[in-house]
């Protein structure tokens, strides 16, 4: 078994290798992406103010009529990590409006800070609201928004280099000459999960490796950790691609399938901005995509120097997703195209 | 008799609205080339398909030496497909060991680039072969496994002579090492020179089995004279014929009795020189069992 799935996945990767047009455009873009990225956006930030509010109930303070600020509501349980978020400039100001509480924390060193704190002190019972000040230097966009961008490639590489080459088989009739043969559809299955891993963990390692030799990025947890993020993230990603490709023979198909989970999930899973704030609705449809966890994870080692124990919500849930896909994939799968 | 690798029992196959096979029987004996012939839409391709285990029958056997077809039948079988598309950008040789590494068991790469002829090809890119040189690859691959039976589906469909010829040499070498061979093909000339046993499939039945020869002396005790429609006069028409072809002009004369028609033919005082005498062939009796209209 070991010996087939060795060569198969053997065949796959120099098949890819050769490619030359295929593996330089996989190196080009992210790197491309995250140089691009970084020039954009290497002025202000976002220009939105954010602003945290945690209530019993619904919350009626007249400062939060104030217009152009995004005020979005946060549980108690939530109070800490926001806290963080402001010192690291992701969040301009906390409030805690509770019975007994009445405070407000805000970064001293932030300049969108300055102007929300002058702006509650000009509202009515704003004065009445005490200053926790925070202190902390400011996360780059870039910082951020570099595991969405390599996230974002690595997905795109997981489900379209993998469902799109397996559709690509079956149409052809490669697949149907192989199941001629003792090879198992789990065991082709497997051959090809592996060998995109390999392959996009490689490229991603390398364009991160490189990328940071020249932008700095800001990383307080353990390399090995991110590593293990992306490893899982990845898996689960291909694994989702072979859910796509178990019986489509179509390629035109099997492109508008792969599109119609690529799209959303590049927009609700956090890749350009985060979901912090936004509808309710489209927070819970962003747990429901595997890039979510990756980045959040992969943005909580990074920013927040999140160890296992901080992250292992997310990882269960990409190790289930995985195991869901996977056995999902295998049980559909179909050698020849009718 | 030797004992059948090969054997289907009542075999049918059903798509919306086709009988694609309708319940045929028949025993392939070890070591011989047994043919599958019919015309476009007969059922052969499902039939060696259902055979091969790519497709399940509907209903109906298959027995791999005197079991069910199973595991042991994907480890022993070898298969060349109609149309076979392999991954890019791998040369013969690495084609070769990768399938060679999916079974327990195989012949070393060195023989099959000997039985193949591929010795000049090993290391070139696969997508880049010629038409006979890339059937001579496919077969290496139903061979990578030093298989008990070999398919070949049309095998040497849009090959040259040449390339054809070259492919019968490597069939009749692999007949000669005890495999068994089912093979199915256009070209009747093709099967006469291989098979040992042939199947006639038309409308998803057997219409016909048996050796060419046996089949050919069952069906037909004639003979068939060809010549010039200007040879042929006008005198001479009361012996039946046939215009064969309006555009060469060829008048045939089919007749049990040799002698005596071209006695009558000389009486008539028709001329012998572009005058040709043939034994009906496997593809007259192809013609003859499944009509002349144009098949999809």
């Amino acid at each position: 078994m070991m010996k087939r799935i060795w060569a198969a996945f053997y065949a796959r990767t120099l098949e890819f290798l050769r490619d030359r047009s295929s593996l330089g455009w996989n190196l080009i873009l992210p790197v491309a992406l995250v140089f691009g990225l970084a020039f954009v956006f290497s002025g202000a930030g976002q220009p939105l103010f954010k602003v945290a509010v945690v209530a019993e109930q619904p919350a009626n303070h007249p400062f939060l009529q104030t217009q152009h600020v995004n005020f979005y509501d946060i549980t108690p349980q939530q109070v800490d990590t926001t806290v963080r978020k402001v010192g690291r400039h992701q969040v301009d100001m906390l409030l805690d409006l509770r019975a007994g509480q009445q405070h407000y924390w805000v970064n001293s060193d932030s300049q969108k800070g300055y102007f929300l704190e002058r702006l509650l002190e000009g509202s009515p019972d704003g004065a009445q609201l005490t200053k926790q000040s925070v202190k902390g230097e400011e996360i780059r966009y870039v910082d951020w928004v570099v595991p969405g961008i390599l996230g974002m490639n690595l997905m795109f590489s997981c489900l379209f280099g993998v469902g799109f080459v397996i559709v690509r088989y079956r149409k052809s009739g490669y697949l149907k000459r192989l199941n001629a043969t003792p090879l198992s559809a789990s065991e082709f299955l497997l051959a090809q999960v592996f060998s995109r891993l390999l392959l996009v963990v490689a490229v991603t390692s390398l364009v991160f490796t490189g990328t940071n030799l020249f932008m700095h990025f800001t990383v307080e947890g353990s390399y090995l950790n991110l590593l293990l993020v992306l490893v899982l993230g990845a898996f689960t990603l291909i694994a989702l691609s072979l859910v796509v490709a178990a019986r489509v023979s179509s390629e035109e198909l099997a492109g508008g399938l792969l599109n119609l989970l690529t799209w959303p999930m590049m927009v609700l899973s956090g890749v350009w901005f985060s979901m912090e704030g936004t509808n309710p609705v489209m927070q819970w449809l962003s747990q429901l995509s595997p890039l979510t966890h990756m980045l959040s994870a992969a943005r909580a080692i990074m920013l927040d120097g999140a160890g296992l124990a901080d992250i292992s919500g997310h990882l269960l849930v990409l190790a289930g997703m995985s195991v869901v896909f996977l056995l999902i994939g295998a049980a559909t799968f179909k050698w020849t195209a009718d | 008799m030797t004992q059948a690798i090969l054997e289907v029992r009542n075999l049918h196959k059903q798509y919306p609205g086709v009988n694609a096979v309708n319940g045929i029987d028949f025993a392939v004996p070890q070591g011989i080339c047994f043919g599958l012939l019919g015309p476009n839409g007969a059922g052969k391709t499902t039939t060696i398909e259902m055979m091969e285990g790519i497709i399940k029958p509907t209903s109906g056997e298959i027995f791999y030496k005197g079991e069910p077809q199973g595991a042991r039948f994907r480890q022993e079988a070898g298969i060349q497909f109609q149309s076979t598309a392999l991954q890019d950008f791998l040369t013969v040789r690495e084609n070769l060991k990768f399938f060679g590494s999916l079974y327990p068991n195989g012949l070393p790469l060195e023989e099959l680039v000997e039985i193949c002829r591929l010795k000049d090809y090993l290391d070139r890119d696969a997508s880049k072969l010629s038409g006979g040189q890339r059937q001579r690859m496919l077969l290496a691959l139903a061979l990578v496994n030093d298989p008990d039976v070999v398919f070949l589906d049309e095998p040497t469909t849009g090959l040259d002579p040449q390339a054809r010829l070259n492919f019968w040499e490597l069939v009749n070498s692999i007949k000669a090492r005890n495999k068994t061979v089912l093979l199915t093909t256009h070209y009747m000339e093709e099967a006469y020179n291989l098979c040992d046993e042939i199947a006639i499939m038309d409308h998803g039945k057997i219409i016909a089995h048996g050796s060419p020869d046996a089949l050919l002396a069952k069906h037909f005790q004639d003979v068939i004279i060809e010549l010039p429609q200007s040879d042929f006069p006008e005198a001479a028409k009361d012996i039946p014929h046939r215009y064969l072809d309006k555009v060469r002009g060829t008048v045939e004369i089919i007749t049990p009795d040799v002698n005596g028609t071209l006695a009558q033919l000389i009486q008539h005082g028709a001329s012998l020189a572009g005058l040709q005498v043939r034994p009906r062939t496997l593809e007259d009796l192809f013609l003859e069992l499944t009509g002349k209209e144009l098949r999809a």
